[in-house]
């Protein structure tokens, strides 16, 4: 009845204890991540930050970053290349998961997976390394076709070029996209493809029919899992494309630590962030549609 | 029931193996047309992989399969006559019940409409008349299995599989669906082969019953010829109940002459006397029904033995009473049927048993 009584009575609930439990967890979250945040979006809204942000309130970053010339290219760039690294990495991901769940038997999946995670075993920056030496001026293939004699010169399209950059995060993202399809496929009842050809179509059509739809779900994840992290991606730009080609990332960098324009580099940022959470947020909408009907 | 149709499936010594381990060891056997025709047996019998040999599932390591008079070596499944009701139904959870149903008709030439008309058709003979639109995850065991049938009626195919259809439903649904099942078949005309482990399934629901053990065909008959003329012990004791007693031959010409503990000597004709395979010696079977408790005053239509009642069970309408014969060690299981004002005899009560040499069975 008293007010001590209904807050030892609150303390019992599974609310309270929902939320003694994720408490660490939420501070954590606020402290690093959204307290962050709110920092870029109040910097991204302040007047001329040359010599750090002082008071005053504008939306002209704004209006500079969606205008400007360079920064609708350079997102442009980080968007192409993203989605074509989202695409490449997606499409070569699928057979690999196909594979493993139809094609491999129970006891030897664990292996595979073990398999396809052993690239992760180097750190990114070694085997971003590595391509570099695979694609560089001076690397395998441009020596290797000149002491053949096919070339007489360095080919410059296979480094410092957006395609190589491509080569190397559609490489580095490949597991993460091989698992939620595997996750995915793994989960289909297999009767429901003897369903499909019992009915009458073949197996490329059951597949088409049934295997597919079905997976969508985990292709849907590994687009996201694929996508966002590329686009803000920094190391592979600067290394790969020797800093001649930025991306987005690049470019705040160059702003906020070289420039000095927190401002700006802000205002890059939140923009760059909107637009990765409209593309995540269509994803998710096709991906509700997908998950309907397969609660079970 | 046994007017001679036209054969629709025929196996010829099929052989199954699975590496080393024999999963059909040599079926042969033909099954009608317009057929219900029940694959009995326990779980590893190899029931659902002849099943599967005809759906085209499962290739077969020798012998031949032949469905209306067509070999089936090398043809796939979805270039068979055949369409098959699974036992998870395989309803697919992405595709709303009408999408499902009509989910074979893709090639069929008719225009859209047509089609439509047709799944709605098919819904409504299976009793889902209206649940077209509705999402295929959002039904419940007994409709997904009625789309599943509806989804393979549809296509009019001469055969129509079921494995273990009716395993996943409660008692009383599974009894409806039985009933719904045999009409259906009339009404189609199409040979349904049945899977099943439940004995009772399939005498309720079938024409024929092949009884399987082990890779082999042990019986095929029809219900009643199995039920009352098993030809073997473990057939005999796979479908309902029977009773042994072990019993000697004393000569055999025609008919054969028995000793059997607690009948005595008995003169039974030939179609009586069965080959069993079981190791258990020759032996007189016959199904708890066949011999009744004689009450007071009751007199035996044939032959009568003293017996001491061991146990008691109440069913209800039934009650079930294990007596012992004299001049046996086991107690034998009588089932009778309980008439009002008749008491339901305690344990340890003395009584005459009326039994008919007519009605036993003997192994060898």
């Amino acid at each position: 009845m008293d007010k001590g009584n209904s807050r030892g009575r609150f303390r019992d609930t599974e609310a309270a204890k929902g939320l003694m439990l994720v408490s660490p967890t939420a501070l954590y979250a606020t402290l690093l991540l959204a307290a962050p945040l709110f920092a870029v979006v109040v910097y991204s809204l302040m007047i001329d930050s040359k010599t750090g942000a002082s008071a005053g309130f504008t939306f002209n970053n704004y209006i500079e970053v969606w205008t400007g010339k360079i920064y609708q290219a350079i997102m442009l760039r980080s968007l192409i290349v993203s989605m074509t690294v989202t695409l490449i990495t997606v499409l070569l991901a699928y057979p690999v998961a196909y594979f493993v769940s139809f094609g491999v038997s129970q006891q030897r999946k664990a292996l595979w997976l073990f398999l396809i995670t052993i690239p992760f075993w180097t750190s990114y920056l070694i085997r971003v390394f590595m391509w570099k030496v695979i694609l560089g001026y001076n690397g395998v293939i441009n020596s290797g076709l000149m002491s053949l004699g096919i070339i007489d010169e360095p080919l410059t399209v296979i480094n410092y070029s957006v395609g190589s950059m491509v080569a190397t995060l559609a490489h580095a993202y490949a597991p993460f996209a091989i698992l939620p399809i595997f996750v995915s496929l793994e989960k289909i009842d297999r009767s429901l493809l003897e369903a499909g050809q019992d009915l009458g179509e073949s197996k490329f059509l059951t597949f088409w029919r049934v295997t597919l739809p079905l997976s969508m779900p985990g292709v849907i994840a590994a687009v996201l899992i694929v996508f966002i992290p590329t686009i803000g991606d920094y190391v592979t730009p600067e290394l790969i494309g020797g800093g001649k080609i930025p991306m987005i990332a690049n470019m705040i960098e160059v702003k906020m630590l070289k420039q000095n324009d927190k401002a700006m580099g802000s205002a890059i940022a939140v923009t760059a962030m909107v637009i990765v959470a409209a593309v995540s947020v269509l994803f998710l909408l096709l991906n509700k549609r997908f998950l309907k009907g397969q609660s079970k | 029931m046994t007017t001679e149709k036209p054969t629709m499936i025929e196996f010829r010594d099929v052989q199954k193996y699975y590496g080393d381990y024999h999963a059909l060891r040599g079926i042969t056997a033909t099954i009608r047309a317009g057929e219900f025709f029940s694959l009995l047996g326990p779980s590893g019998c190899g029931k659902t992989t002849l099943l599967r040999t005809i759906a085209g599932f499962e290739d077969i390591s020798s012998g031949a399969v032949l469905i209306d008079g067509k070999h089936m070596d090398g043809v796939p499944a979805n270039k068979r006559p055949t369409n098959m009701v699974f036992q998870s139904y395989a309803i697919f959870p992405h595709l709303t019940v009408a999408e499902n149903v009509g989910f074979g008709l893709r090639r069929d030439p008719r225009p859209a409409s047509e089609k439509a008309k047709a799944v709605a058709e098919a819904l409504e003979m299976v009793g889902l008349k209206g649940y077209g639109a509705r999402a295929a995850h959002a039904l419940s065991g007994g409709q997904r299995q009625r789309v599943a049938l509806a989804r393979a009626l549809i296509l009019k195919p001469k055969v129509l599989l079921l494995d273990e259809p009716l395993s996943a439903l409660d008692k009383k649904m599974r009894e409806q669906m039985q009933m719904e099942l045999i009409k259906l078949q009339r009404q189609v005309g199409i040979t349904f082969i049945l899977v099943t482990h439940d004995q009772e399934e399939a005498l309720v629901m079938s024409d024929r019953i092949a009884v399987m053990f082990e890779g082999q065909i042990a019986q095929l008959a029809d219900p009643e010829t199995l039920y009352r003329r098993p030809n073997s012990r473990q057939v005999a004791d796979f479908i309902g109940t029977m009773n042994f007693l072990p019993a000697k031959i004393l000569s055999e010409n025609g008919v054969v002459e028995v000793e059997a503990q607690g009948f005595g000597r008995l003169t039974l004709a030939a179609d009586q006397v069965m080959g069993s395979k079981t190791t258990e010696g020759t032996s007189i079977g016959f199904r708890p029904e066949t011999a009744t408790i004689l009450f007071d005053g009751q007199v035996a239509t044939d032959r009568e033995t003293l017996a001491t009642i061991e146990e008691v069970v109440y069913y209800g309408d039934m009650t079930y009473y294990d007596v012992r014969l004299d001049g046996t060690e086991k107690p034998m299981r009588l089932s009778m049927r309980n008439v009002f004002g008749r008491p339901v005899l305690d344990i340890g009560t003395r009584t005459r048993v009326g039994w008919s040499p007519g009605a036993l069975v003997l192994f060898r």
